[in-house]
């Protein structure tokens, strides 16, 4: 079959089983997006900005799985994308985005909407490509595929100026099966030794924890981490990343970690002698004060990137591989060992943390005749049956819907946690609803968070893809005052905005459903209007408490037994540091 | 401590800005780099100088070895092995000082490989610490320009950094 090169990368694309692109059209990509409207097998979504694009690719991908893939044009297109190309490297997110580049002849001329899109993404892709010749597109996009989807996944751009997509010049299209690449080998299963010395580790433990995060999302380990969590009955607490990987409702889950983080799950960490790290990164929200962090733990840290391991934190017993395969060789040597799990330590261990956890870090008041952010997350909880995938922007608002929807289930809980992109809440949402149309998505944003990608509201209504938007109004960007409260003597330096739009109204502008709730007693009926209102995208404009905090907190500098409690409990540790 | 990472990465367009951009973004020190094709034409090998504390150390490779683009690489620091760099000196030369700075040169088996009635280049190879050396002991008022390789390096013994 002879096609040309715009017709390669959609024939690529529909190889590779791609549902769904999301892209803006531009001059650089013209040919390509003629042969889009030449097909139905890739359905095109068209953004209102192409930051909104790769967020909504990153939502799908999240919420599925499989690859996100993103359309934009060169220079301005490729530069708007950046922002998500970026969230969705911190996170590891496969996803694989085509951007137009100027024709060959003339790039590094400073041609109109040049911009050199590989090196500005350089540093935040897990590769990309330059595409030289139309004889190169297929290869170039199956390599793209399983470079962004294996070993620790990421995003990938490949970038093709507009004379290798042109119509004249056709070659034989023949896509490759699969392909190999003698400079990438992923890791597979973890080194025998090393599992060896974990179970080992793990048998002689008298206050053990397990501290898992997104890499078990990503790796699909979630059924393993619940047995492995269950056979040892160890606390488990997980990162903000993390979530819904082991379910939060189980009794053996202390909460998130980390700045956040609940009472009893810093403590555990703290107080622990021994760390099973898996897919987590210790990245510095979860670690607090290094030279302080977990001062009695041996740690074991399983992670498919050997660069994870050891990178801010010494482990003890390094093991590299797909978390999958290495929880379950962790299984099969805990059945094989000759002891079992020190009962009589285990009772001992729970017995403290049971005495952390009756501190009721989580309380709030529940009197408040002001609408507490806290209570509106519980409501929705309450109200989509726990079973709701829920987007969020990045802020105050993240940190309730992370602590107060307790997650069963991986991948039902989409944020932005490595480089916290406000704006992507809405767009993933979209993402997502087009991912699981029968499923409830709700986006809990902010005020200020969802005006910066406000303009996808049209996208949604072109798509159809009904989300609620649960916005947590309180006329501040919330987590900056928080920290102006705490750390400027309540200098509120530009965090307050004095001009913010009537929400209720934008929404109908863009033709949706747009509803405010301004007393406690309304948050229950106005969320069970908007959920049953299956075809329509329902903007909840909810005004909650302006000066409501998000606690527990770990200030910066600080360790895991030094937090900020709303209750006041004395000394939060009852053993100094050695 | 200085540490020799010997690199093996595919020859294609860009391979070199990775690396360089990796060490930028990271923050770790890059004390030289060389990059020239190999045997193979489609791999180019890169010598890398750095220093760093172990665990800098270990995180280079490892974050090296995450580029696609690399295919193999080793710290030449934990193997015996060979180092050279290769230097020319442009050295402004009077009558007086012509014989010393010729046993000098021949001392650090050095080349004269040109010559004008006002200078000398001078030709050395050696580890960098010995060209170091060298360029102590002549005399900074007479040097008109050096240029250095950056160092190269080759493990001892028949195994090798190879496909």
């Amino acid at each position: 079959m002879e096609l040309n090169g715009a017709q390669i990368v959609i024939q690529s694309l529909k190889d590779e089983g791609v549902e769904y692109i999301f892209g803006y059209p531009g001059g650089a990509v013209l040919h390509l997006y003629d042969a889009l409207f030449q097909q139905d097998d890739v359905k095109h979504i068209l953004v209102r900005h192409e930051q909104g694009a790769t967020h909504a690719a990153d939502g799908y991908a999240r919420a599925t799985g499989k690859p996100g893939v993103v359309l934009v044009t060169s220079g301005p297109g490729a530069t708007n994308a950046v922002t998500g190309i970026a969230t969705a490297y911190m996170d590891s997110i496969p996803m694989v985005v085509i951007s137009g580049q100027v024709p060959s002849a003339v790039i590094g001329s400073d041609a109109f909407q040049e911009v050199d899109m590989v090196g500005i993404t350089r540093p935040c892709v897990k590769h990309n490509f330059l595409v030289s010749d139309v004889s190169k597109i297929a290869e170039t996009i199956k390599k793209a595929f399983y470079v962004a989807t294996s070993g620790r996944p990421g995003p990938v751009v490949i970038d093709i100026p507009k004379d290798v997509t042109a119509p004249d010049k056709t070659v034989p299209y023949n896509y490759p099966k699969k392909v190999e690449m003698r400079s990438y080998h992923p890791a597979t299963t973890g080194n025998k030794g090393q599992i060896k010395k974990a179970v080992e580790l793990l048998l002689s433990a008298q206050r053990p924890v397990i501290y898992s995060g997104g890499g078990v999302v990503l790796g699909e380990g979630s059924k393993e981490l619940t047995e492995l969590a269950h056979t040892l009955g160890f606390p488990v607490t997980q990162t903000l990343m993390g979530l819904g990987a082991f379910p939060s409702t189980d009794k053996q889950f202390v909460g998130m970690l980390g700045m956040h983080g609940t009472y009893e799950a810093n403590m555990t960490m703290h107080e622990s002698d021994l760390i099973l790290a898996i897919g987590a990164r210790f990245d510095d929200r979860v670690t607090g004060k290094l030279d302080m962090f977990c001062p009695y733990a041996k740690i074991i840290h399983v992670d498919i990137d050997p660069a994870s391991i050891s990178k801010t934190v010494k482990v003890d017993v390094p093991i590299v591989g797909e978390v999958k395969l290495v929880i379950n060789q962790l299984l099969d040597g805990l059945k094989d060992a000759k002891y079992k799990v020190n009962k009589q330590a285990s009772e001992m261990w729970w017995k403290q943390i049971n005495q952390w956890r009756s501190v009721g870090c989580m309380e709030y008041d529940r009197q408040s005749r002001a609408i507490k952010p806290q209570f509106v997350i519980e409501q929705l909880y309450e109200v989509t049956k726990g079973d709701a995938f829920v987007t969020s922007d990045v802020g105050q608002h993240q940190m309730w819907a992370a602590q107060y929807y307790p997650f069963d289930k991986p991948r039902r809980w989409i944020n932005s946690g490595g480089l916290g992109t406000m704006g992507f809440g809405l767009p993933a949402a979209i993402g997502v609803k087009l991912a699981h149309q029968d499923a409830d998505v709700a986006c809990v944003t902010g005020d200020a968070s969802i005006q910066m990608c406000i303009q996808e509201l049209s996208t949604a209504l072109q798509y159809n893809t009904p989300v609620k938007i649960i916005n947590l109004n309180n006329n501040y960007l919330g987590m900056v005052r928080q920290w102006q409260e705490f750390s400027y003597e309540s200098r509120y330096s530009h965090s307050y905005m004095e001009t913010i739009p009537d929400f209720v109204k934008l929404a109908e502008a863009y033709g949706h459903v747009g509803i405010r709730v301004e007393k406690p007693e309304d948050v229950r009926p106005a969320l069970e209007r908007a959920f049953a209102m299956k075809d329509r995208t329902v903007f909840l404009d909810i005004l909650t408490d302006r000066t409501e905090n998000v606690y527990p907190m770990i200030e910066a500098g600080k360790a895991h037994h030094d937090m900020k409690l709303r209750v006041a409990i004395g000394t939060t540790t009852d053993r100094e540091l050695s | 401590m200085r540490h020799i990472i010997a690199i093996l990465i595919e020859n294609e367009a860009g391979a070199l800005s990775r690396v360089a951009g990796l060490f930028s973004a990271r923050g770790y020190n890059i004390e030289s780099l060389t990059v020239a094709p190999t045997e193979d034409s489609s791999l180019s090998r890169m010598t890398l100088v750095t220093r760093g504390s172990e665990d800098v150390i270990e995180q280079i490779t490892k974050q090296l070895n995450k580029l696609i683009d690399i295919v193999k690489l080793i710290d030449l620091q934990e193997t015996v092995h060979i180092e050279r760099e290769l230097m020319l000196v442009k050295i402004k030369t009077t009558d007086k000082m012509r014989d010393e700075l010729r046993s000098v040169v021949d001392i650090f088996r050095g080349k004269i490989i040109d010559v004008t009635p006002t200078s000398y280049v001078i030709e050395m190879t050696g580890t960098s610490d010995k060209l170091d050396a060298f360029i102590a002991t002549v005399d900074k008022g007479s040097i008109i320009e050096v240029v250095r390789s950056g160092a190269t390096g080759i493990s001892r013994g028949e195994k090798g950094l190879h496909l």
